[in-house]
């Protein structure tokens, strides 16, 4: 498949204005201001775009929420990519700025936003001056400021960096964070299509779901409908991190089996091992095994499942990972990153923590397994955002297919491998 | 805060944003850039210059974790990933390597100053890793030996 998102990848140069124009750069953003709003919309629905930060949502539907007569409207790019596991959006804005550009330069003509901001975590520094200094090139260049390429359209898009806070992917979180609060989720409704940044109607997607736009503008909606499953269209990234022979970032047809993802493209499991368990979407996602490889990479078959794609950042263990150090690493994340809302998850996340480590230590007791099942049933679903939900799912999966080495850690007070 | 971060905060950061408040977190990056932390102070300048009170500053500055409030760190902040794809690939043992070669444990600061190591979340670097960040910079693909060049390199 010809790459669309990473096609600049590694590229040296790849990153400056005259560059992306050498390669038709932004004439996607000519064509789509000579288009009706209305009609682009229309075309990133039928295109079948769902959105890349997790939740799958269609892009298109989630823009037509936006009220077409408010006067002040925003669009926010997710570039927080706090999901471990996860290194695609970096991919994009490194080598590729203006395709991130060109996007959201098309998605605030389409919802008619004039202001734009670009939530990157702080940790990126590198990547935050690359999108500055784009920025100002397309201003230079007039594909950004008063008056775009004549048409009358005028946007500004605006760099603000995170500062280390997992829960800013959160899109609630996310806008408290631009306004100058403590990222902690808001209550929805109202959702951010009504009320979201300043209280003004705000869309909020994730860098790679921005960086298909300027490709289906190009090539229409029916080229990127037909690459992949029907219903979760458009070619993916799948950031493959762990015991592989080629870790890194793969731009294929969504819906392409994991096996060939871990296999072929990745190289498979490094050192001719036996693989054990993959993480197929970020530390959230719900851990398979070797039976469940045939599994097509995309939205409805992970769900299906009973896990899901998530970031597209997977995660391969081999046979000599202990699962309940793995446990152990996934719980530490979430209880330091839990935002301390909501008590369920606050105290929830703690206590996960505080168990699995007692038993990776040697330190478990009898019963300890079914202790965290019984904690899990308390948190899930009586969580303010899905964070705590997502520490749940994850545990919950390593428990469905590794519960007898956690006995075994606390029988032995050591590992099984 | 001297003018010329004043000037900065008001001519460049301020008019990204709708509200003063907004500038909160750029302007508290802007200044742990010229000292690595942040003191009481800090916080209160900023507050009275965005019209917040100096408590919602310093509430801003406890819960992001970048931010080195009121914790004065090395010249080299080495911040190594503890997160999944990093421990597979042998994250652990790169920050035993580095607690040994600098005579510090996790979370401390070397006695001259120079290194403050630390722990953190995944970076983001999942594909090469492990991964390690010393104040802006990324190293990625350790090694033993990469680590001890970059130390190296930095006393
Ligand atoms: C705890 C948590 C963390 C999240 N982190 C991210 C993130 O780092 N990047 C991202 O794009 N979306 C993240 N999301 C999803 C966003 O809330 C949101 O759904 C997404 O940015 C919407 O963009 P999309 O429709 O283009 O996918 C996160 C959600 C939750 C609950
Ligand atoms: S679920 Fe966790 S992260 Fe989400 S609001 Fe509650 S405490 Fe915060
Ligand atoms: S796990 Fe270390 S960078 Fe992602």
């Amino acid at each position: 498949m010809e790459k669309v998102l990473l096609k600049n990848l590694g590229r040296e140069g790849a990153h400056t204005v005259d560059s992306y124009l050498s390669g038709g750069g932004y004439e996607a953003l000519r064509k789509a201001l000579g288009m009706e709003p209305e009609d682009i919309i229309q075309m990133v629905k039928d295109s079948g775009l769902r959105g890349r930060g997790g939740a799958g949502f269609p892009t298109g539907l989630k823009w037509s929420f936006i009220p077409k007569d408010a006067p002040e409207k925003y669009l926010c790019c997710n570039a927080d990519e706090g999901e471990p596991g996860t290194f695609k959006d970096r991919g994009i804005m490194e080598y590729d700025p203006h395709l991130l550009l060109e996007g959201m330069a098309i998605a605030s003509y389409a919802i008619g936003a004039h202001k734009a901001y670009i939530y990157i975590r702080g940790e990126f520094l590198f990547a935050a001056r690359r999108l500055q200094e784009a920025i100002l090139e397309a201003y230079e260049k007039g594909f950004l400021g008063e008056n775009i390429l004549g048409t009358g359209f005028s946007l500004d898009i605006y760099v603000h960096r995170g500062f280390g806070a997992y829960i800013c992917g959160e899109e609630t979180a996310l806008l408290e964070s631009i306004e100058g609060y403590r990222g902690q989720p808001r209550k929805k409704p109202p959702f951010p299509a009504l009320s979201g940044l300043y209280g003004k109607p705000t869309v909020i997607n994730n860098v790679e779901t921005l960086a298909c736009l300027p490709a289906i503008v190009n090539r229409g909606a029916e080229w990127f409908a037909s690459i992949g499953p029907e219903k979760s269209p458009g070619p993916k990234i799948f950031g493959v991190s762990g015991h592989v022979e080629r870790p890194g970032l793969y731009e294929l047809p969504m819906g392409t089996p994991l096996r060939e993802i871990v296999y072929e493209h990745a190289g498979g499991i490094r050192e001719g091992r036996r693989l054990k368990a993959v993480i197929p979407g970020g530390v959230s996602a719900p851990l398979l095994t070797e039976s469940e490889l045939h599994t097509p990479m995309d939205f409805d078959s992970l769900a299906k499942i009973g896990s899901m794609l998530g970031s597209g950042g997977v995660i391969v263990m081999d046979e000599t990972t202990c699962m309940v150090k793995t446990a152990y690493i996934i719980m530490r994340f979430f209880s330091h990153e839990s935002c301390g809302k909501c008590t369920p998850c606050r105290e929830g996340t703690t206590w996960l923590k505080k168990i699995v480590e007692r038993i990776e230590h040697g330190r478990g007791v009898p019963g300890d397994v079914e202790l965290l099942e019984s904690l899990c049933d308390n948190i899930f679903g009586r969580t303010f955002c899905p964070l705590g939900d997502g520490a749940v799912m994850a545990l919950r999966g390593v428990l469905k297919n590794f519960r007898e080495e956690f006995q075994y850690h606390i029988e032995h007070k050591r590992c099984m491998v | 805060m001297d003018e010329k971060t004043r000037r900065e905060i008001e001519g460049k950061i301020l008019p990204k944003y709708r509200t003063r408040r907004s500038a909160c977190m750029a302007s508290m990056q802007l200044v742990q850039r010229q000292k690595g932390y942040l003191t009481k102070e800090d916080m209160e300048e900023i507050a009275r210059l965005l019209d917040m009170e100096p408590v919602e500053v310093e509430a801003v500055g406890k819960f992001y974790t970048m931010y080195n409030v009121e914790r004065p760190v090395g010249r080299y902040h080495i911040q190594v990933c503890e997160n999944l794809s990093c421990s597979l690939m042998g994250g652990e043992h790169i920050l035993k390597h580095i607690e040994r070669l600098l005579g510090i444990k996790t979370g401390q600061t070397t006695g001259d100053k120079r290194f403050t190591l630390s722990v953190v979340q995944c970076l983001g670097s999942c594909g090469t890793a492990p991964v390690i960040q010393v104040n802006d910079d990324y190293y990625e693909n350790l090694t033993d030996k990469k680590v001890e060049e970059i130390l190296e390199r930095l006393k």
